[in-house]
């Protein structure tokens, strides 16, 4: 068991720099998600902690050491591969024994140790198997079992479920869940897939072109995105974007068209308004804050998502609500709960849900705080 | 199912597998059915008429004493150039694997010797170390060694078992970087994080999961050992001195050739034949079931 902590960690290769400084401090036991596009530099970050990849600048600790010089397999640490990198050439049992032989384990010892791991995994009647002979499930587990039997400090997982279907990768995300809660260790987990993100975190790590855009808890993250990246990037389908100049509350858009929406900040310049698809409800026409010209509808069962595009101006107006004036041709998503009666070509009322605006300054891409 | 292309005409596909088929015949059919033949026959002195004598070629031969001494001599060069080419081959692989700015340079070079010729290479390396005028048993010279391979039948066995191993480098070397290369990186940090060093990783990891590079280049590296090293042979010692160097196929040409001995010479070739026939034997059958873990 140990924290870990990163300070200023950089990463360059050559002249290009990958990785732009990140701060993290993973407390002991936490359950740590680092999300982000591919080539963002997340499995560059895990890798730098396993020792793989040379520090370029910044500090590693791992419990009360530095590790930026140590090797590999004196840091502690039991890595999981997205490939898995199970030694084809030996049988489970020999791939998880491995590291224990090379520590010089008493063959009790290893035994016991192994025979622990391979009940905990569901493994135990596949002990002489080779890996050729397993489905991608069972590698997949005796690759948390050769970082099990180690019982290291901390758990490194580079994407350890992007090579199972889909219906396996559910059941693998609650399983590692369960063992890592059950085991206690602290683990790094990196991973592109922002529902594995969502529900495996204790905090999430969402990083863009090899920055930190926010640390937060799954839900912080969620509900106050820190950045218009992590805005688009959490959450399916993306939330809703519309760029203008915000000026006295009311939102001006390139093409002239006007949204004055019920909450905004107190701020001038150009920004990004960012509404979720599941913080737009349907409403009778007079209640709407603005109405859209459906084109495809998206039935999944427990819900459905439906896009479309504005349609003109709104059909309320009344005071202190979102209106949307001749925002025409702008598409839109929306979720919601449950089977829809609505199909392609309808217009329907569609309104903001309290609190539903997101505002983010252009430049920067930061949030803008709510007044 | 995918359709089966058909030629409408019975002439075009033989009309294009013909060269392979007339380069068989040629090179290959006709010479060995006439060494078969031969085999049985004795020719007169003046190789006007032959004389039909079943097996008293092989009887003869398998009782020749110097014959029964060049199988030893053949055994010899064989594993030597075998195992010094392929232990060197994997050094140069392990030590370019490892390369990262400039590996395809270093890959050019080590690939040069292939390109070379095995009668030119023998020259070279005969020049390198000719008693009298050689570089080399200057150098040795010097050292307090009097090199002449010329005289002294180890010195010529190593001379030829170099000459012959630093051309069959190149091959190997290139088998044994692609075997390496084959190997997921994330193996050999797998393993790392295990705890190998990299001497154990090589040895558990790397080692095992080359083994079919390694048998494939076995057999091939034999079979090159036996047959093609004719020409550094023929240029560095011509078998000599006595019959130190003298491997099997050098013998086929000294008996046949030079020393007019057709039947003799042709028996030979059936038992070189045979070999490399039941070499191939082992080799396809080890490609076949190559399914080592």
């Amino acid at each position: 068991m140990a924290a870990v902590s990163l300070h200023d960690v950089r990463k360059r290769y050559g002249k290009t720099d990958v990785i732009h400084g990140i701060d993290l401090d993973v407390s002991d036991g936490e359950l740590i998600v680092i999300v982000g596009p591919s080539g963002c530099g997340k499995s560059t970050l895990l890798r730098m902690v396993a020792g793989l990849e040379v520090v370029t600048d910044g500090e590693i600790r791992i419990g009360d050491r530095v590790v930026n010089r140590v090797e590999p397999k004196d840091r502690d640490i039991a890595m999981v591969f997205q490939t898995y990198a199970l030694y084809p050439h030996m049988s489970v049992f020999d791939n998880m024994a491995y590291g224990l032989k090379i520590a010089k384990l008493s063959k009790d010892e290893i035994q016991r140790r192994v025979d622990e791991a391979a009940r905990l995994l569901e493994l135990s009647g596949l002990l002489s198997r080779k890996p050729a002979a397993l489905s991608g499930g069972q590698r997949q587990r005796v690759a948390m079992g050769r970082a099990i039997v180690r019982q290291p400090s901390v758990f490194l997982f580079d994407e350890p479920l992007s090579n199972l279907d889909a219906l396996l990768r559910v059941q693998m995300r609650l399983e590692i869940k369960q063992l890592q809660r059950r085991l206690g260790i602290t683990s790094l987990y990196v991973t592109h897939d922002q529902v594995e993100a969502m529900t495996l975190a204790d905090r999430l790590v969402v990083m863009n072109a090899g920055v930190a855009e926010q640390i937060d808890s799954p839900m912080a993250v969620y509900a106050k995105p820190a950045t218009r990246f992590v805005a688009g990037f959490i959450g399916s389908p993306g939330m809703n974007f519309i760029e203008g100049e915000l000026h006295a509350g009311r939102l001006l858009l390139a093409n002239g068209d006007v949204i004055v929406p019920r909450e905004a900040p107190v701020h001038s310049g150009e920004v990004t308004a960012g509404v979720r698809p599941e913080n737009l409800a349907f409403v009778e026409p007079q209640a709407a804050d603005f109405s859209l010209q459906v084109v495809s509808v998206e039935s999944l069962g427990a819900e459905t998502l439906v896009h479309g595009v504005v349609a003109g101006r709104s059909m309320a107006s009344q005071e202190g609500s979102d209106v949307i004036a001749g925002v025409a041709g702008r598409s839109l998503a929306v979720r919601a709960a449950g089977t829809l009666d609505v199909t392609e070509g309808d217009t329907v009322g569609l309104q903001v849900a309290p609190g539903g605006w997101h505002w983010f300054d252009n430049t920067s891409g930061r949030r803008i705080p709510e007044a | 199912m995918a359709e089966r292309v058909v030629f409408r005409s019975v002439w075009l596909p033989w009309l294009l597998v013909a060269p392979q088929l007339i380069i068989t015949a040629v090179f290959f059919l006709w010479p060995a059915t006439e060494a078969i033949l031969q085999s049985t026959e004795l020719p007169d002195p003046f190789g006007l008429s032959t004389q039909f004598v079943g097996w008293d070629n092989f009887d003869y031969l398998f009782g020749d004493r110097y014959y029964r001494a060049s199988f030893l001599t053949t055994a010899i060069f064989s594993l030597s150039v075998t195992a010094l080419s392929m232990s060197m081959a994997l050094l140069l692989a392990v030590l370019a694997d490892s390369v990262v700015r400039g590996s395809g340079v270093y890959r050019t070079l080590l690939i040069w010797p292939y390109a070379v010729a095995p009668a030119i290479a023998g020259v070279m390396w005969l020049f390198m170390f000719q008693p009298s005028i050689g570089l080399f048993p200057y150098w040795l010279k010097v050292l307090g060694y009097e090199w002449n391979h010329v005289l002294n039948p180890g010195e010529a066995m190593s001379l030829v078992v170099i000459a012959s191993a630093w051309k069959q480098v190149s091959y190997n070397f290139l088998f044994f970087l692609a075997g390496m290369q084959a190997i997921p990186r994330s193996l050999l940090e797998a393993a790392a994080i295990d705890g190998a060093s990299p001497w154990h990783r090589f040895r558990t990891i790397v080692l095992p999961l080359l083994s079919p590079t390694t048998f494939f280049l076995l057999v091939i590296n034999v079979v090159y050992a036996f047959f093609e090293t004719f020409g550094v042979i023929h240029t560095i010692t011509a078998g000599g001195p006595g019959q130190s160097t003298m491997i099997m196929v050098y013998k086929v040409y000294a008996d046949g050739f030079v020393g007019q001995d057709l039947g003799s010479s042709a028996a030979q070739s059936v038992v070189l034949m045979l070999i490399v026939g039941v070499l191939t034997v082992v080799q396809f059958r080890f490609i076949e079931r190559r399914v080592h873990y």
